[in-house]
């Protein structure tokens, strides 16, 4: 019978019996501990160190023209994007249970929640726009940075703020593509719980941006100079 | 024909136990914020290691419960957390040499 | 046509072996130009500027192009064969890696035609490198470029450590993986972790160069060690990751050369584990005369003398694995013992400035340059010379020429001995590196012209080799499957193996599986059984496999109905476009606004475009 069935998934032998593209998702995030390590400890080193403001947590007053700057980081703003990303986070994995147990009857007595529960589009779909929210709260954070003065070129605060959460907001942005894909895949011929792997590898990467985020927002936002 | 047991093996949580992860995850994040803005808060010397503290916390929920490692192989366990020590000290390492951080010394010399 | 679209590990192997070969003597021309200007004081071949370059490119090639993608070589070629699979984890994810490297190698390496080329260093010190201090495109082609060829290696370590993990044969649990998948496997983890820091020094640097960042600037503040920080703690590890594959594969010529099981197996894994481990906390010993401070020099020069321990550890298990064994002196086993020599020396050297006082005496200086040509070129490329010789007759079924071989050995080991050991000396009496000619009379002059005369001797070396390699492939003496007599899987089908590699997949029950049944008497002391294939039998039904055997299979893939992957344009053209994407920039600057912006939206749409594709077609054609 296991053997049957295997032959009938197409399955290669594995060592582990896991699926090679898990591990190699796993290996991936490792990589992409020491990318963001980097950043953040860049971020850290230079706190403090640019020799003109605008600064993230105290106002400046330019001393040729008096002109003052004050503290760049919009606490609330990023308070709610930050709440926003972490709820994508419950909406992925909603997806990914509706997902595996897609095909499976509903217990007697469910009500519209526990319909809404099973549905993979849904929250594939809220996964995704909340995503996206959070890519506008960052998208409205450094347009109105730069109207107050903080370009990537004005100092070292702006240049290791700005590429330490661009690259965060492009690893948010290759998710919201794959879940995006993951959700016409959806619509297209369904997802099984044969799928599973795949939304669970999106999933993965997905948690992980996430998890960055929570660093981040610690490190940089909350932490005072 | 079924293809339940291609994931049976691994426990995975449902709502009933997400909700709650997401309700914790919520609050912490409630208590960071709402303690920066405590007056004279950020200046205490209990400030930064509480809000280290609250957010490894919120990592290592995110990670053990929404990336479910902790109902996963072990191998995913030390993919991770492997990588993760080898970044964490390199970070640390490199506040260290760029004077962020020091050993103080009982009686504080300097 | 049939190359552009390979997945199958071997042809990558191949074509990753041809083309570092390549790279190889190019960096050795490269190598052997300087020596030239070296040759006398006040040497006028090169201008400074064009020596820059010469050193730059050398080093560039020599660690990027040549030595780790020979390593990749037989990372693609052996891996699978030793762990019993029919193929890597993700066969397209290979063939891209195969070409974002030679589209990289080719785009970083043109400009050396036009003097043109990157002139900062191999290791791109900034401010140096910025903008203000090198405005031309010369370092916009390493800062790219290095870029390019990190995706390359990272694309490959997650595909090699997921094959390792994943693909190994039933019974072949990790303390039977063969010593040269070992040092893979640990080296794999050192390119994904090491990897993603250089690229974050580089991106900063790219950020500088051309949209006026301040990462290394330091007129805004900047620090100007971050670059080097960030640098070494990628440099580090890089240097073993240039040095274990070498490990492994001489690891895998003495046992078989003296017909013994290689003394202390699970030290040298655990050995390699644990020399990967500490190659992440010693990366300032490249730093001592930054003026760190004596907590951080006593910390980093503690740690550099303590990773000594496992590498001398590994000298002495050499040894112990040759002692009372009957010694077959092959060509390879010639090499094996070469770095094993070699090596010692440079070890020994690099000893002297794990000490921090000692250091700044040395540091900058030729010594430094005789102390790392010794490791690398005396045990990195002897290593991969003594993997060639060893290995070319499973990859083509004819032998290497012994005696050119052996020719070729000692003119080798004498030229490399003549170029890199006065160089100790006129780095003691403080000769510095990277300069482009020198005043007579410093007492330089007799070890610089030896050092020359050397390097000129390496090039009929090398000659000799490429003809030995190029004319063994039609005229060689036919080898057989297992021409040494070795213990491991890829001996025990035939040579060159079949594109499924394994009619059936070998079930494994000891170390040397193939001494278990053409010398059970030399595996009598190692432990056997049988874990591991209860559980395969399990999961795959025994149809596929059966235990320990010599394959003489000559049926193909389709006769035999094991599934391969399709051949696929695709990978090539992801790596085109993503070249394509990073070779838009350098247009940048110069203000050529339009090629600029339509190589990098071209190359952004070709690979996006073809990625998709690539993910949305299965890696087999359905029947
Ligand atoms: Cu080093």
């Amino acid at each position: 019978m296991s053997a049957s069935s295997a032959e009938a998934h197409g399955h290669h032998y594995t060592t582990t019996g896991l699926d090679n593209r898990k591990i190699a998702i796993w290996a991936f995030i490792g990589s992409e501990c020491m990318l963001f390590a980097s950043l953040i400890s860049t971020y850290l080193i230079y706190k403090g160190k640019s020799v003109v403001g605008p600064f993230p947590h105290t106002p400046w007053t330019d001393p040729s023209s008096g002109k003052v700057y004050p503290a760049i980081l919009n606490i609330p703003v990023t308070s709610a994007s930050t709440f926003v990303l972490l709820m994508s986070s419950l909406a992925m994995v909603l997806a990914l249970a509706a997902v595996e147990n897609k095909g499976k009857p509903l217990p007697p007595g469910s009500g519209w929640w526990d319909k809404a529960l099973t549905s993979s589009k849904l929250w594939l779909w809220m996964t995704c726009l909340l995503g996206a929210g959070f890519l506008a709260f960052q998208a409205y954070e450094f347009t109105s940075f730069v109207h107050e003065g903080l370009t990537i070129r004005r100092n070292l605060f702006g240049s290791s703020f700005f590429t330490l959460t661009g690259f965060h907001g492009a690893h948010v942005t290759a998710g919201v593509i794959w879940l995006g894909t993951l959700l016409a895949i959806d619509y297209k011929r369904g997802l099984q719980p044969s799928d599973a792997l795949n939304v669970d590898i999106a999933a993965l990467y997905w948690h992980f941006v996430d998890v960055v985020w929570i660093a981040i927002f610690t490190l940089l936002y909350l932490i005072p100079d | 024909m079924s293809h339940e047991n291609a994931h049976a093996e691994h426990y995975h949580p449902t709502w009933k136990e997400y909700k709650w992860v997401a309700l914790i995850l919520f609050l912490i994040t409630v208590v960071e914020v709402a303690v920066y803005y405590i007056p004279g808060a950020t200046s205490h010397a209990a400030f930064v290691p509480s809000l280290l503290i609250m957010s490894a916390v919120k990592f290592a929920i995110v990670v053990m419960y929404y990336m479910h490692l902790k109902y996963d192989h072990k191998l995913f366990r030390a993919l991770f957390t492997g990588p993760l020590a080898v970044a964490i000290v390199t970070l640390i390492g490199l506040l260290f040499l760029f004077s962020k951080l020091a050993i103080r010394l009982a009686g504080r010399g300097a | 046509m049939d190359w552009l679209t390979t997945t199958d590990h071997k042809k990558i192997g191949t074509l990753y072996l041809h083309t570092s070969l390549f790279f190889f003597v190019l960096g050795g021309i490269e190598a052997i130009l300087m020596r030239w200007q070296l040759m006398r004081p006040n040497g006028t071949v090169f201008t400074a500027e064009q020596f820059n370059q010469l050193f730059t490119m050398h080093g560039t090639t020599m660690v990027f192009l040549a030595v780790m993608p020979l390593s990749a070589a037989f990372f693609n070629y052996l891996i699978p064969l030793q762990i019993g699979a029919r193929d890597v984890a993700f066969p397209r994810l290979n063939a891209f890696s195969y070409w974002v490297f030679v589209l990289g190698g080719i785009f970083i390496t043109l400009p050396i035609f036009v003097w043109a080329a990157p002139d900062g260093g191999w290791f791109g010190y900034a401010p140096l490198s910025g903008r203000t201090y090198s405005p031309g495109p010369n370092m916009d082609f390493w800062v790219l470029g290095i870029q390019i060829l990190g995706i390359s290696s990272l694309a490959a370590s997650f595909n090699f450590a997921t094959t390792v993990i994943n693909l190994r044969a039933p019974g072949m649990n990790m303390m039977r993986m063969p010593m040269f998948t070992w040092m893979s496997f640990v080296t794999q983890f050192l390119i994904i972790l090491s990897f993603p820091v250089v690229t974050i020094a580089l991106v900063f640097l790219q950020f500088d160069r051309f949209f006026g960042t301040t990462f290394y600037q330091i007129s805004a503040g900047a620090d100007p060690l971050l670059w080097q920080h960030l640098f070494w703690i990628f440099g580090h590890p890089e240097v073993y990751i240039l040095i274990l594959p070498a490990f492994g594969l001489v690891s895998e010529v003495l046992p078989t050369n003296s017909k013994k099981p290689l003394f202390g197996y699970p030290v040298m894994a655990y050995s390699g584990i644990l020399i990967g481990f500490l190659g992440f906390g010693v990366w300032a010993h490249h730093m001592f005369a930054v003026g760190m401070g004596p907590i951080a020099d006593t910390v980093f020069g503690l740690t550099t003398m303590l990773i000594a321990i496992p590498t001398g550890v590994k000298i002495f298990n050499w040894i112990f694995t040759m002692w009372g064994g009957s010694i077959r002196f092959t060509a390879a086993m010639k090499f094996a013992i070469a770095l094993i020599a070699m090596f010692t020396i440079g070890g020994i050297s690099g000893i002297t400035h794990s000490s921090p006082p000692s250091d700044l005496q040395q540091t900058d200086t030729y010594y430094i340059v005789a102390h790392f040509h010794y490791v690398l070129f005396g045990g990195a490329i002897m290593g991969i010379f003594a993997g060639i010789y060893h290995y070319f007759p499973k990859m083509y079924g004819r032998k290497m020429n012994e005696s050119l071989g052996t020719v070729h050995f000692w003119l080798n080991l004498i030229a490399m001995n003549l170029t890199f050991f006065p160089m100790h000396f006129s780095g003691m009496l403080g000769m510095p590196r990277r300069i482009y000619t020198y005043d007579a009379g410093q007492g330089w002059e007799t070890f610089n012209m030896i050092s020359t005369i050397g390097a000129f001797l390496l090039a009929p070396a090398t000659l000799i080799f490429v003809y030995n390699f190029f004319r063994s492939k039609k005229h060689g003496e036919v080898a057989g499957p297992n021409p040494w007599d070795a213990p491991t899987l890829e001996w025990s089908i035939p040579s060159p193996p079949p594109e499924y590699n394994f009619a059936k997949i070998p079930m494994v029950s000891s170390r040397y599986p193939l001494w278990d049944l053409t010398h059970p008497e030399r595996t009598s002391e190692i432990p056997h059984t049988q874990s591991g294939w209860e559980d395969a039998k399990h999961q795959t039904g025994e149809h596929d496999m059966a235990p320990m055997h010599i394959e003489t299979e000559t049926k193909t893939a389709k006769e035999l109905g094991i599934p391969m992957p399709s051949s696929t344009i695709k990978p090539f053209f992801v790596a085109l476009g993503i070249v394509l994407m990073f070779a838009g920039l350098v247009f940048l600057p110069k203000g050529m606004h339009i090629p600029a912006f339509a190589l990098m939206f071209g190359g952004s749409a070709m690979w996006i475009g073809f990625l998709y594709a690539w993910l949305t077609t299965p890696l087999e054609d359905h029947h």
